[in-house]
């Protein structure tokens, strides 16, 4: 039997205590054990950014992060983007602008940008291109991600 | 509110389930299910000698390790060659898992099944696989001498051989108007290995009961993988039921089935009497799913002094990897839809379909497009070089005219039907390219180029699809049609058609794709079909169903059904808003109770005085319900176009290369979402721009792919793509009752040609391969240090 330990993650501002072996991947730990299937999991390595969520507000690879090396973090997948009167800006922003095609690998940009605009409420297209840089998406051809995370800059500014 | 939505660029229903982690993907089910994983062949060709399980038997957890030999007949068969050819006359495809022989990195050979995929690969890792290697065989060039064999009874490695011939109006063949033609041209191109490479890769969870079976598989064909499961599995089809559920993105590679984890998943689960789960990994995806694009094509063409080709003479080899699942259908592809947008004088292609040891070839958004049309506009600037002449006049010199649809190409399409294009404005499409660009005003520096690549674009292929639509007692219209969705926003453009068809909101209108519970029969999503295909079965089904709520409400409303319309889901009386009837109604009444289980439904009961006591409760012909089912089959596929334009610059110094401005000139017939078809040419574009700078399948010489991760496959970032300016024209399609066409591969399409002739026009040195990186190009500028950049 492989040895488990018993591990505090405050996903999504709640609770969960999970039991998971010392290789259990922070993704998998996500969906698998939490049931939290929104974190999407492309390529295993790092490259894609499909499986980004917010640890303790910061962007990460939960893929290339094993669950009992963030024990006791905050972490935000996409479940907890949206607040109780509905969808954020950003997820708004990507529906208005159409941002997604195919969605699988949204989750990885919805958390990504969430945190950019938060750091950078007013990007220019480089910064923009540049903080988005690490996620790859084979259906839009992002032009209109770009737009998205510009639109929710807007959407933001308005309801702040 | 206007349910008139045809046209609209309407947001999609599918988005708020996608952008709050609603989406269901394949792995996203059976979270309880057994994991099941594949120990594959590290060589390329080999034969497999002893399979030692021994030291896996003790890993926590494993339940179970299958080999060829403990597959039952049926199961343990090749898979299915799914589309046979005359000319595909040694036509071979995989064992579900490998039998004797392995014919690519990554064939599986043994399948394990344990608690989690974890422990699943610890098995994996300790099984042991006695293999006797034997020489591969990689690249065109080495099959084509057919010293080595990948298949012993394959001769010189050639599965299959076509050649196509179209005479010119005197009856002269393609060589014969070449050699009489004042100016020729020879020459050879590349085109390297890609692949779809979606974002999720493949899966299959299967459930069994006892006597049920349910499989959830990424696929873009759930009913075909239905009959293929029952087939193999020896189960009788109302038992089987195949669903697609969301899919994180397709470009072809899904549309072949069944892949062996398809019936090994299956079959283990019913084996097991237990849920069972297989989710591929992404080097998994890399080596044994399927790739696409290699080719090198041979081109002789003959021209008069103005440009018109007179005899175009192609040769085309095509890389078929190890197996031939989807038959002949990329080299198909590639010779006929070749011609492009032109009125070519004798045509002659000929192609060799050959076995590598390397990953089998099936479509890949674009299915051998791409490669035909970087054939046909490298060919028409070579010509326009050698002339002097500017390249958009001598493809205008050669268009097929406005007046000349319907068009015959003389050629057999990829649907076995003749290649007759049914509408098209291209002189109309070059106008607006070039006003788009500004080609007349482009002043070319040095390192600066701009290029163009013209295509037409088989869509919509048949058989049929088919679309049945149910409006229900609380007024609610579900649509259901067969084929699958993988983010080309079906539930949201399929709504759209009942809307204007039906005259209610969207919002009461759902669609369900992929689903064989819902609609069995169906053929797929690929060839950019399934706007054309389900998108008129849905409308035609809607039809029927509109026709029976109207006289069901003329009965009501004692009115003629002539003088009725359905608006905002009420029928009423034109010219009278008080005499009007709610669909909701409407479906109650077409459904004859003896059982009142609402108030609304009291109004069908027997006695509630509705049916005349003389008729029978449903008229003979007719049936209970409001709802209906319509299939479309067209004679044949609908043509498509488009005309792509970038300008790109160059760096002197490392040769990179920087896409400054691309426009594109789109034409699928009446756009049913603008917004959605954008989308589908952003992404397009962007795979074709991967295609023609950086991605590249790099096998070494023992058939080891040195690049099967996303570390070392480039795939555009947001930072590779430039800028998409985009317009559209509108020649609608008569084939169909929408007089739509296809969009989904067309961005994808011209790219590398257009990219090509860019760079071409930039550095004066011809561009033969494709794609072509910063150090390629570097050694090209060594090679021809003489050469002036083209005007």
């Amino acid at each position: 039997m492989e040895r488990e330990r018993e591990i505090t993650l405050v996903v999504n501002g709640a609770a969960r205590r999970v039991r998971v072996p010392g290789r259990r991947l922070l993704s998998d730990c996500l969906r698998h054990d939490l049931g939290l299937t929104g974190t999407h999991v492309g390529c295993e390595h790092g490259v894609c950014g499909c499986c980004t969520v917010l640890l303790d507000g910061e962007p990460v690879r939960s893929c290339l992060t094993f669950a009992v090396t963030v024990d006791g973090s905050e972490i935000t997948t996409v479940e907890g983007l949206a607040g109780a009167d509905g969808m954020s800006a950003v997820q708004r922003a990507f529906a208005e602008c159409h941002g997604l095609q195919c969605g699988f690998c949204t989750p990885g940009f919805l958390c990504t940008v969430t945190a950019l605009l938060r750091d950078n409420p007013a990007p220019t297209d480089e910064e923009v291109a540049d903080g988005i840089s690490g996620n790859l998406c084979r259906c839009t051809g992002y032009q209109n991600i770009v737009k998205a995370v510009h639109r929710a800059a807007e959407l933001i500014a308005e309801e702040t | 509110m206007t349910t008139r939505l045809f046209g609209e660029p309407v947001q999609r229903r599918e988005d708020p389930r996608l952008l709050t982690g609603g989406g269901r993907y394949l792995d996203d089910l059976g979270s309880g299910a057994l994991a099941a994983a594949f120990v594959r062949s590290p060589h390329a060709h080999a034969r497999v000698r002893d399979v030692d399980v021994s030291a896996a038997l003790d890993v926590d957890g494993l339940v179970a390790i299958y080999t060829w030999e403990d597959l039952p007949e049926r199961v343990g068969r090749p898979l299915p060659l799914l589309i046979p050819h005359p000319a595909l006359t040694h036509g071979r495809t995989a064992y579900p898992l490998a039998r004797d022989v392995v014919r690519h990195v990554g064939e599986p050979v043994v399948m394990v099944v344990a608690r989690d995929r974890y422990l699943a690969e610890d098995a994996c890792a300790l099984i042991e696989v006695d293999y006797e290697p034997l020489k591969p065989v990689v690249g065109i060039e080495e099959a084509v001498q057919g010293a080595q064999l990948v298949h012993e009874d394959v001769p010189g490695n050639v599965g299959a051989h076509l050649v196509q011939e179209v005479p010119n109006e005197a009856g002269r063949s393609a060589r014969e108007a070449i050699e009489a033609s004042p100016h020729t041209l020879s020459f050879r191109l590349d085109i390297e290995r890609s692949a779809s490479m979606p974002l999720e890769g493949r899966g299959v969870y299967a459930r069994w009961d006892g006597s049920d079976l349910r499989v959830y598989t990424s696929t873009q064909t759930s009913t075909s993988v239905r009959m293929a499961v029952a087939a193999a599995l020896r189960l009788p089809l109302p038992h089987v039921e195949v669903i697609a559920p969301d899919v994180g993105g397709g470009f072809g590679v899904k549309i072949v089935h069944p892949w062996p984890e398809e019936i090994l998943v299956p079959w283990a689960a019913m084996r097991l009497g237990q849920e069972v789960k297989w989710t591929e990994d992404r080097r998994e995806h890399f080596i044994s799913s399927a790739h696409e694009r290699g080719q090198v094509q041979h081109v002789r063409v003959g021209f008069d002094d103005d440009g018109v080709v007179n005899g175009l003479d192609v040769t085309i080899l095509h890389d078929h990897g190890a197996y031939t699942p989807y038959g002949i259908i990329v080299p198909i592809i590639t010779s006929t839809q070749l011609l492009g947008p032109y009125r070519i004088g004798a045509y002659r292609v000929e192609f060799s379909a050959v076995y590598t040891n390397t990953v089998q070839v099936t479509p890949y958004r674009g299915a051998g497009r791409p490669q035909a049309v970087f054939c046909m506009e490298r060919t028409m600037d070579k010509i326009a070089r050698y002339l002097g002449k500017d390249r958009t006049e001598v493809r205008a010199a050669n268009f097929i005219r406005p007046d000349e649809f319907p068009y015959d190409q003389g050629l057999i399409f990829q649907d076995g039907r003749p290649l007759i294009y049914d509408s098209g404005d291209y002189p109309e499409m070059l106008r607006m390219l070039k006003e788009l660009i500004g080609w007349d005003d482009f002043e070319p520096g040095r390192h600066r180029g701009i290029g163009i690549g013209c295509y037409v674009e088989g869509t919509g292929v048949g058989p049929y699809e088919g679309g049945h639509v149910q409006i229900t007692s609380d007024g609610r219209v579900h649509v259901s049609t067969g084929l699958t969705s993988q983010g080309q926003g079906h539930e949201t453009v399929f709504a759209q058609i009942a809307a204007t068809e039906l005259g209610v909101p969207i919002e009461r209108i759902s669609v369900v794709t992929g689903d064989t519970r819902r609609f069995g029969y169906a053929v797929g999503t690929f060839a950019s079909r399934a706007a054309v295909m389900s998108g008129n079965a849905i409308a035609l089904a809607c039809r029927k169903v509109r026709e029976k709520a109207l006289r069901i409400a003329a009965d009501a409303l004692e009115a003629d059904p002539a003088d009725l319309e359905i608006a905002d889901g009420l029928v009423h009386v034109v010219g009278t808003p008080t005499a009007s009837i709610p669909l909701s109604t409407v479906a109650v009444l077409a459904n004859p109770l003896r059982y009142a289980f609402d108030e609304e439904a009291a109004k069908a009961t027997q006695f509630s005085g509705i049916s005349s006591p003389d008729k029978p409760p449903v008229a003979e012909g007719d049936e209970p319900g409001l709802e209906g089912r319509d299939y479309y089959s067209p004679i044949r596929s609908t043509f498509a176009a488009g005309m792509h334009a970038a300008i790109v610059e160059t760096d002197p110094l490392t040769a990179a290369i920087k896409v400054l401005r691309y426009a594109v000139v789109h034409d699928c017939g009446r756009l049913i979402n603008p917004m959605i078809v954008e989308g589908q040419i952003h992404g397009g574009v962007a795979q074709g721009i991967g295609g023609a700078l950086y991605e590249r399948m790099v096998y070494d010489g023992h058939g080891q792919l040195l690049n099967a991760s996303f570390m070392d496959f480039l795939m555009p970032y947001v930072t590779e793509i430039p800028h998409i300016e985009t317009a559209h024209l509108e020649t609608p399609s008569p084939l169909n009752p929408l007089g739509i066409k296809g969009a989904g591969e067309a961005g994808v399409i011209p790219v590398s040609a257009v990219i090509a002739g860019a760079i071409e026009d930039a550095e004066g040195i011809e561009i033969d391969r494709m794609p072509i990186s910063p150090s390629e190009l570097f050694d090209l500028r060594n090679l021809a240090p003489d050469s002036r950049p083209i005007t």
